[in-house]
């Protein structure tokens, strides 16, 4: 099907709607391995070039890590670059990761989130991109197709921030929204192009008269200097992510900001959750609210860098707050979000009782009764002031 | 809104109650009772072609104006391997992102699913009628009269529930030459229901299918949809 960007609304899968970001964005290169469930997306833009509606140079590669290392040789070049991988995939890019964000090479990357092997699952979790949390590169995560469309675009601009220069990912669930058709309201071609400007890289190995070194040896007197840099720049791409989200609101409408709260203010009693499950829990709120149960719901946005006091100062009129996580790292203590989210309120007094629970994992679905048990639990807590599981899982 | 010119009848006219004419007579809107929200569950094999079924329906309700979702739920990926695919449709903007458990509206492309209960690691596999509401519709793609397939549902003590049969193999193999019983039921969909209408399908069909398909493809499903419509029973 022809799609026509129009102010309307139109129907589009999560991976159709990033591949016509990409199309609209039109990359200098993509180098890309498909996946399930990230397949459309390398499909579709690979249409767009045979088409000619992109100049983008399309590499296709044998695997996940030549996908990412190409990336990494095009972006040294100067290139705009962009990607798109799932799961095991994105586990193969691992090094290569670490690479292109110390090189401070801003690639774009769509992540649709898949479980991780084994046993082998292609439904959504978050593991794979939670396993890259610390790899140095921006997340943005998505409620619905709509958001996974408008994050492409801003995903590039705060990469290319002159004060950030580090790769980003954009998480999307896989299946959920990756493969469900929902209304988009897309943005036209030249309205992008004025939004994402051109990308000038700083630096270009291509450039003999200035030829720069990219991925030296840095010895101990050198290496951790490197590394300050690169977590000062992530620290930076907060206040990029909040110009680079105001502006995208001004334009289009649509309003972004670090994270999402529903019904949070008067809140006894949260859910802090990633993607596509926020929305299920927005109709859990709803209901609880309307038997009068003060229920709120945050879902952060931007979860690297972690706007860890913009989400305390949010959340500090909560007394309980359970985090979900659709991913567990392992650790007998919680899910990543939860790490985070209990770190950033521990110096908050009084202090919430806050809580963990692992869903979802595999593509297990969450339904609005889950969201329901977990807010009553937490409900609970806040009254009693006593947590009675700390972590667990549920959606068994 | 500028007023349309009489002569500018459309087939949203019959939507819109028009004033009394000179000599009394007024054209009645069409009674539809709409409902505002509807979950609809597709069940057939991989390759029977539920997932463009569910993706027609949905990108139709759009075009009228409608908040959808449309969606896969995907197995081991082999060709006759069981498939589901659901809509949600929507006057309001819609937030759930669960599965679909119970829809009022169950599409079965391949009756020979009737009565399976699948392992295979698919949490929602379990039986067609699964999860169905009191005022459920059914529409099954067979030969068998409604009364039949209502014995083989195992519906019988739900007098609420109405089945529709169709023989959307046969009207697919005369129409569009090959087994592809999703559009005949997308007809049958529209006659058996009140939130999409048969000129609403056909036109979304034509205009977002006309450069992929050629016209004698498209000509084929238009006319699979109005068999749908027509030929269906219940």
């Amino acid at each position: 099907m022809a799609i026509t960007a129009t102010k309307g609304q139109t129907g589009l899968t999560g991976n159709s709607a990033v591949a016509y970001a990409m199309k609209q964005i039109n990359p200098d290169v993509c180098a890309a391995y498909p996946i399930t469930p990230s397949t459309q997306i390398v499909e579709d833009f690979s249409g767009y070039v045979a088409d000619g509606e992109v100049t983008t140079e399309l590499i296709t590669v044998e695997s996940e890590h030549s996908a990412m290392s190409a990336c990494i040789g095009a972006a040294a070049a100067g290139a705009r670059v962009m990607t798109a991988t799932s799961s095991q995939g994105l586990a193969l890019m691992w090094e290569m990761l670490y690479i292109a964000s110390g090189m401070r090479l801003p690639i774009v990357l769509a992540n649709v989130n898949r479980a991780l092997s084994s046993p082998i699952n292609i439904h959504c979790d978050h593991s794979d991109s939670m396993g890259a949390r610390d790899s140095g590169w921006v997340q943005l995560y998505s409620e619905t197709v709509q958001e996974a469309y408008d994050n492409v675009f801003m995903a590039v601009r705060i990469a290319e921030h002159k004060d950030v220069l580090l790769p980003a990912m954009v998480c999307l669930d896989g299946f959920i929204t990756s493969h469900a058709i929902e209304n988009i309201s897309l943005i036209e071609d030249q309205e992008v192009r004025q939004f994402i400007g051109s990308y000038n890289a700083k630096a270009s190995l291509l450039d003999t008269d200035k030829a720069p070194t990219f991925g030296a040896m840095t010895l101990p007197d050198t290496y951790i200097e490197f590394k300050r840099q690169q977590s000062e720049a992530m620290t930076r791409a907060k206040g990029a992510a909040i110009e680079v989200m105001k502006d995208f609101g001004k334009r289009f409408g649509r309003e972004y900001g670090l994270f999402e709260t529903y019904r949070l203010e008067d809140a006894e009693a949260a859910i802090v959750v990633l993607n596509s499950a926020a929305g299920t829990t927005k109709v859990a709120v709803d209901a609880l609210r309307k038997e009068g149960k003060k229920v709120g719901l945050l879902r952060p946005r931007l979860f690297r860098p972690f706007p860890w006091q913009e989400i305390a100062g949010a959340l500090k009129g909560c007394k309980a707050i359970t985090v979900l996580d659709r991913a567990d790292s392992m650790n007998a203590f919680g899910g990543p979000v939860f790490s985070e989210v209990r770190s950033a309120l521990y110096d908050l007094d009084p202090r919430p009782r806050v809580m963990n629970r692992i869903y979802g994992l595999g593509g297990r679905d969450y339904k609005v009764k889950d969201a329901v048990e977990v807010f009553n639990e937490a409900l609970k807590a806040a009254e009693t002031g006593r947590v009675e599981t700390l972590v667990k899982y549920i959606t068994l | 809104m500028e007023k349309q010119s009489k002569g500018a009848a459309s087939e949203l006219d019959c939507f819109f109650s028009r004033p009394v004419e000179k000599g009394g007579f007024q054209r009645q809107p069409r009674k539809r009772m709409m409902e505002n929200y509807i979950e609809v569950r597709w069940h057939g094999r991989a390759q029977q072609g539920i997932v463009t079924a569910a993706k027609v329906l949905g990108e139709a309700c759009l075009r009228s104006g409608k908040f959808v979702q449309a969606f896969p739920e995907f197995g081991p990926e082999r060709m006759g391997a069981p498939v589901k695919a659901y809509n949600r449709i929507s006057e309001e903007p819609i937030r759930l992102h669960c599965q679909v458990t119970n829809p009022r509206y169950v599409l079965i492309a391949d009756p020979t699913l009737i009565g399976m209960i699948l392992a295979g690691g698919m949490e929602s596999s379990g039986g067609v009628t699964e999860g169905t509401p009191e005022n459920a519709i059914f529409i099954v793609n067979t030969p068998k009269s409604p009364e039949e397939m209502r014995k083989e549902l195992g519906l019988e003590g739900r007098k609420d529930v109405k089945v529709f049969t169709l023989d959307a193999a046969k009207i697919s193999i005369e129409t569009v030459g090959r087994m592809m019983p999703n559009t005949p039921m997308l007809g049958a969909l529209a006659k058996a229901t009140s939130f999409i209408t048969l000129e609403g399908l056909v036109e979304n069909f034509k205009e977002n299918y006309s450069k992929k398909f050629s016209p004698k493809v498209i000509e084929g499903n238009v006319a699979a949809m109005g068999r749908g419509y027509e030929e269906v029973r219940g």
